[in-house]
């Protein structure tokens, strides 16, 4: 299972990064969001993946038994999910308002604040 | 005891909520004043507990270290928490001056607040995913300062200041994966045990370089600092300066952190690239700065020019580098965002930044000249100022260590700082206004507001350099708990390490 993850993990930054060079702002996010599913998977395999083992502590017991699936790396991933989603959203609208008030997707037209070409 | 550590982290999100319900009230500026000036209170208290007690450590739902989340305060954290509440104090002041009813109406002081809770957070933090979650919380709200007017060059300035943050934020939250695979935990003073531990200690040194460059794009140190130029000098003056004061020293801070505690295994290899990538910053930050005509553009490169510096004094890992480097810090954000504010003033007195468009500010006002003059001069290592000091700490260490060509980079970009601040001085200042405008301080709408932050500031400026002793000695405490982190580990942890 882990190397199948992670071999899911390496397509995903290879596409991310593919789609990242595009000078297309939108291109550029769509890598983005793929790149941070990737780190997301990456947190989830580097916390040991243990099938069929919820982390249920049993009636009248403090602990759970025996080996159960590590719950910590889930829940880092779910806070993870969370941040980026909400910081995605952010960048599609600022990419939609770039494209209203400069006219343009193409990052290398994107020269508002840069010095002027001489 | 855990009071002290939350409160500094209480009060910003609590006027920032009461911020945003005030934001079409002319209170909410000053909701904004009170909750940093609360801030302030709070973060001394912290200081004064904390310079008693060396470290205090408080954990967060009662989960004992290392399974929840630690706040924790040494004296490290215990100066940034201070300087960035004063700093914060200062620009919510400066705010009634500079900030639009617009912006205001738009949320800019709960933004604002938002912004000091994040920065504060990720110096009290005593735990990676904890230090990320506070990042983002400091990232998304230095996105909505940044563009908040919604001009294009905000815009644009903006997407590329979100879009290379983002892939450095990915970065972090990967190494942090990859870390907590190899040592199962996150807790700073754990992770300093257990790295220890770890046998593929080669492994180790890439997760570290992976750390090493999402802190270098938070920190904006060559080759990773292409947003930075792009960036600060589009927004409000209120927002750019809490901005080159605070943000960048986050990045500084956590490298710091990490690579003085947790990636320690392999300095021959970790702080030898540091110690390049701090000449090269050090270097085209200055050289940036002297192709540059704008105010804040000048003042830009120069803060990557002064992370150079900061990172030197890591890289070299000495006790008296760190002390340099801890004096650094804190030299350089009191200077810095005094800069920026001054730079304000001057735009709204002559009409424009651009220094060759410009002119006649010492002629007709000579109060802020002076006030320039502090700062400018102490950013360029003149004595008596703070500057002086900060940068003689690391030259000295560098020639300590025999590093004459290293010292003579430190020396030689010192004297690149005083060209650019002389461009400053004598196109915007000294040479009268091309068309003729005499700028009077009297006209200035708010004066007061605007002019009492900038003289604070250097008024610190002259304390310090004037009298560095307490500073330096402080310091080397400082260093001390960062070259030796067993207090550390055991307050956190408990007595048993």
């Amino acid at each position: 299972m882990e190397q199948i993850l992670s071999v899911l993990i390496g397509i995903l930054v290879a596409s991310a990064v593919y789609l990242m060079l595009a000078r297309n702002l939108l291109r550029f996010l769509f890598g983005l969001i793929l790149l941070s599913n990737a780190a997301n998977l990456t947190i989830f395999v580097a916390g040991r993946l243990t099938p069929g083992a919820p982390p249920l502590v049993p009636d009248g017991m403090d602990a759970p038994v025996g080996v159960v699936a590590n719950a910590l790396p889930q829940a880092l991933v779910l806070t993870a999910i969370v941040i980026g989603f909400g910081l995605f959203a952010f960048a599609l609208i600022l990419a939609f308002r770039a494209y209203q008030s400069l006219g343009t997707l193409n990052t290398d037209e994107m020269r508002v604040a840069e010095p002027k070409e001489n | 005891m855990s009071w002290y550590l939350t409160l500094p982290l209480v009060i910003p999100f609590v006027a920032s909520i009461i911020a945003y319900l005030l934001r079409s009230s002319p209170l909410g500026a000053w909701v904004s004043i009170i909750g940093s000036g609360l801030g302030l209170i709070a973060s001394i208290a912290l200081m004064v507990v904390v310079l008693d007690a060396g470290v205090i450590a408080g954990q967060m739902g009662n989960w004992p270290a290392p399974f929840g989340i630690t706040l924790v305060a040494d004296l490290l954290s215990a100066v940034m928490v201070l300087i960035t509440a004063i700093t914060g104090f200062a620009v919510a002041i400066y705010a009634l001056g500079d900030i639009t009813e617009r912006q205001a109406k738009l949320g800019y002081h709960a933004l604002f607040q938002i912004l000091l809770a994040g920065v504060t957070g990720a110096f009290l933090t005593g735990d990676l995913f904890n230090l990320y979650v506070w990042f983002e919380v400091m990232l998304i709200a230095s996105f909505g300062l940044l563009i908040l007017n919604g001009g294009k060059e905000q815009i644009d300035g903006g997407v590329k200041y979100v879009a290379l943050n983002l892939i450095s934020t990915i970065l972090f939250l990967t190494g942090i994966g990859l870390l907590y695979g190899m040592t199962g935990t996150l807790n700073f003073a754990d992770l300093a045990l257990k790295v220890e531990e770890v046998e593929n200690q080669g492994l180790l040194t890439v997760v570290a370089m992976m750390f090493m460059v999402a802190f270098g794009v938070k920190a904006a140190v060559f080759p990773l600092f292409f947003w930075l130029p792009a960036a600060y000098h589009t927004p409000s003056f209120a927002v750019s300066a809490v901005f080159a004061g605070l943000l960048t020293k986050v990045g500084v801070y956590a490298l710091i952190r990490m690579f003085t505690m947790v990636f320690d295994h392999d300095i021959g290899f970790t702080h030898t690239v540091l110690l390049w990538v701090a000449c090269f910053t050090m270097v085209i930050g200055v050289l940036g700065a002297a192709a540059q005509s704008d105010f804040r553009k000048i003042l830009s490169f120069h803060i990557i020019s002064q992370i150079g510096y900061m990172i030197l004094g890591l890289a070299l890992m000495t006790p008296l580098a760190l002390v340099g480097a801890v004096f650094y810090l804190v030299h350089h954000i009191i200077v810095k965002a005094n800069l920026f504010l001054i730079a304000g003033i001057a735009k709204r007195l002559t009409g424009g930044t651009e220094v060759y468009q410009i002119g006649g500010l010492y002629k007709s006002a000579p109060f802020l000249a002076i006030l320039f003059l502090i700062p400018a001069f102490s950013l360029a290592g003149f004595p008596p100022l703070s500057g002086f000091w900060a940068k003689y700490i690391i030259v000295k260490a560098t020639l300590d260590l025999e590093m004459w060509f290293v010292a003579f980079i430190a020396l030689a970009v010192g004297l690149m700082t005083i060209y650019s601040m002389t461009k400053i001085w004598a196109e915007a200042f000294w040479k009268p206004h091309p068309e003729g405008i005499e700028p009077e301080l009297k006209t200035l709408p708010n004066k007061a507001a605007q002019l009492i932050p900038v003289a604070g500031l250097a008024v610190l400026t002259i304390i310090i350099g004037l009298n560095p002793e307490p500073f330096v000695v402080f310091a080397e405490r400082t260093t001390a708990q960062l070259l030796d982190p067993s207090p550390y580990i055991a307050a956190v942890l408990g007595e048993t390490p």
